[in-house]
């Protein structure tokens, strides 16, 4: 009767851990567009193609207003993201002009970027780019799909949901409608458009696939250990697994002596 | 306990264990005898020093690459989940590590709570468990704040602003507790010199928190006093140490889960956002583990109370053992304590619910409601009920079946033959 009553005890508890909502405060993510990304489960990778696509959308749109200060372009040659070839991360990294300094004659000097060096902001300061931006500053984005709730399917949705405002909204000049920005307001103006890109890889670029091709390649730079985090993660789950079972065994033959049930 | 005499057998085991008698209480760990029937209920207290030793471990090698400073934090973070070896995972079992610890808590306390482990004669592991309990939530929200993220810095001003609260004095200790005339670089590397001391003096505690439990030995979900050694009783080592080992890994594997398939379900996405004195998040929330308390402290409206009423409900945990008057332990033998037991568990769950919405309307009622309960609960309810309720049989061993008619409750309850 004890042991019995026990059990349920357990049971209600187990469905209790079960039944902790996983985001408190999180903002509603319902009604978002949801794409079946590739990056998504627990074997989910990066698309390679659409990583570099993606690359070429932030190098081409986003970078001319949006820094990405936390990566460096030896990133771009990593296994488990866009994975460019050595010589390609040289060119991409040479083709920036890079301040640096002072040299030994005290003199600050400009000279094309190495791998070894964080993507280069597009702005001096924060203040420098808020003043260019009408107000608003246009956030980093390292780890912008981490900080925002709704992550990867937010950014793609923000990027889709440009559209003309219902008749009960006053739009300011440099202010547009959105359907899925939280607030609906937005001060960037929708930055793709049809064949804004050319793909070098001869995908036609439409502002679905840009969207996508972005949004995986901002998934990869907020989480560019993703693919190698699912992959250890498997085998640990299935090395405990395997451990917990013998573990259990052996608690199961210990225990047999004894007349009170493990 | 240890009424064994334990004498090593190879000389230089003698010579030492003289000078320092470590083998001894090897000894009297490896056979302390611990009831038959404890249930997996019990494995908390080994997965909880498991989640203590990840976090220190954890800890100090993500000391070694963060920087605390309010303009390189962020980016130090960064850094180690970019560059450091291995530092994602690291980190993630860190932040992750913090939630799992408190999973683990709050089933160790429920469980107290259910089977009385609390009572006579364990009035003093469950004052020490609380005194850990508070310093985890010292130092779970002082290392939140550390990543220096909007939910870091927001969060932050909250709880301490609450000492303003205090009358006279509250200005002063609140700009003494940030250095500063807000939160600001010096509060947060006051926070992380803290964040650092506190999980050793948990240690510390944890230790004597052990040792109390060492003297009258564990209770049981029969909540009886029982003979040790007796056939009631395992030694603990291998059978409690393998039963242990059984539940620490079914709870890695879900520790695990979060860690490599879901690392930030369990924050806050603003987090993410560098710290910005601005720039106000739209909701302030704590971590989960807080929202009970962030619930209680928001739904009375006077500041100060509020705040008296948030430590309270902290506090009044602290007598417990004396608010409860009846004088058998376990839950299972007492109908009417038990169903109060589940209210009290629906109660905390809705004061963490409200916690996380907004202050407004039906959330506000409902955390009211629930915080007028969770008073209740101990001050009217437990006391009453102690004497009023008529509590089943109880066995007499756990080995034998429970006796035919009543019995008298006092039996449970030998306090004088302890010790």
């Amino acid at each position: 009767m004890i042991r019995f009553k026990s059990k349920i005890l357990a049971l209600s508890f187990s469905l209790l851990l079960t039944s902790i909502p996983p985001s408190f405060g999180a903002g509603s993510g319902d009604n978002l567009l949801k794409v079946d990304w590739s990056f998504k489960g627990l074997t989910g990778k990066f698309d390679r193609a659409s990583l570099q696509r993606g690359f070429q959308v932030y190098k081409e749109v986003c970078s001319s207003c949006h820094s990405m200060q936390y990566l460096s372009y030896r990133n771009l040659g990593e296994p488990g993201g866009p994975e460019f070839s050595e010589q390609e991360v040289k060119a991409i990294a040479a083709s920036i002009e890079i301040d640096d300094g002072p040299d030994s004659q005290g003199e600050m000097f400009v000279r094309p970027g190495r791998p070894a060096d964080k993507f280069k902001s597009p702005y001096p300061n924060v203040n420098a780019s808020t003043a260019a931006n009408g107000g608003a500053y246009p956030p980093d984005m390292s780890v912008l799909v981490k900080a925002r709730p709704g992550g990867s399917n937010y950014i793609y949705s923000v990027l889709m949901g440009y559209e003309e405002p219902p008749a009960e909204i006053n739009l300011d000049d440099g202010v547009y409608y959105n359907k899925y920005m939280i607030g609906n307001k937005i001060k960037m103006s929708s930055p793709l458009s049809e064949d804004i890109v050319e793909y070098t890889d001869g995908t036609q670029s439409t502002v679905d696939q840009m969207a996508k091709d972005v949004t995986t390649f901002l998934t990869w730079a907020a989480e560019p250990e993703l693919e190698e985090r699912h992959r250890t993660g498997v085998k640990v789950i299935i090395y405990l697994i395997l451990l917990t079972t013998l573990v259990y065994l052996s608690m199961k033959k210990i225990w047999s002596g004894i007349d009170t049930e493990v | 306990m240890s009424e064994h005499d334990y004498t090593p057998k190879s000389k230089v085991g003698k010579w030492f264990n003289d000078r320092l008698p470590l083998l001894t209480l090897g000894s009297h760990l490896s056979d302390y005898p611990t009831p038959k029937n404890l249930n997996y209920w019990w494995t908390f207290g080994g997965i909880l020093t498991f989640c203590l030793l990840t976090q220190i471990i954890t800890g100090i090698v993500l000391a070694m690459h963060y920087v605390a400073h309010a303009d390189l934090a962020f980016a130090s973070v960064e850094h180690i989940m970019r560059d450091v070896n291995f530092g994602w995972l690291i980190r993630y079992i860190h932040s992750n590590g913090a939630s799992m610890f408190f999973l683990a808590v709050y089933i160790h306390i429920f469980r107290s709570l259910f089977y009385g482990s609390y009572k006579s004669p364990r009035e003093v592991i469950w004052i020490i468990g609380l005194m850990i309990y508070v310093l985890m939530m010292a130092a779970a929200f002082m290392g939140y704040v550390l990543p220096w993220g909007q939910m870091s810095f927001w969060g932050a001003t909250v709880i301490t602003n609450l000492f303003t609260a205090i009358p006279l004095v509250g200005e002063s200790i609140t700009t003494w507790l940030w250095g500063a005339y807000s939160v600001d670089n010096p509060t947060l590397n006051r926070f992380f010199s803290l964040h650092y001391l506190i999980p050793f003096l948990i240690l510390g505690l944890v230790v004597l928190h052990i040792w109390a439990l060492h003297i009258p030995g564990n209770n049981n979900p029969v909540g009886i006093d029982i003979k040790k050694p007796s056939k009631d009783t395992v030694p603990f080592h291998p059978y409690i140490t393998i039963k242990d080992a059984f539940a620490l890994l079914m709870f890695m594997i879900i520790f695990a889960g979060f860690v490599f398939f879901s690392p930030n379900v369990l924050g806050h996405s603003d987090n993410y956002i560098p710290a910005n004195p601005l720039v106000t998040p739209a909701h302030i929330v704590p971590e989960w583990y807080l929202l009970p308390f962030y619930a209680i402290l928001r739904s009375v409206p006077d500041k100060l109370g509020g705040v008296i009423l948030m430590f309270g409900a902290i506090f009044i945990l602290f007598v417990l053992p004396w608010l409860d008057t009846s004088k058998v332990r376990s839950a299972v033998f007492r109908p009417i304590y038990r169903q109060f037991y589940w209210i009290f568990v629906l109660d905390v769950l809705m004061l963490g619910y409200m916690g996380a919405m907004p202050a407004e309307g039906i959330y506000l009622v409902l955390a009211r409601v629930g915080t007028i309960y969770y008073f209740l609960h101990f001050i009217v309810v437990l006391p009453l009920v102690g004497l009023l309720e008529k509590t089943d049989p109880i066995p007499m061993s756990i080995s034998e079946p429970v006796l035919t008619g009543g019995v008298d409750p006092s039996l449970a309850r030998k306090d004088d033959d302890k010790i």
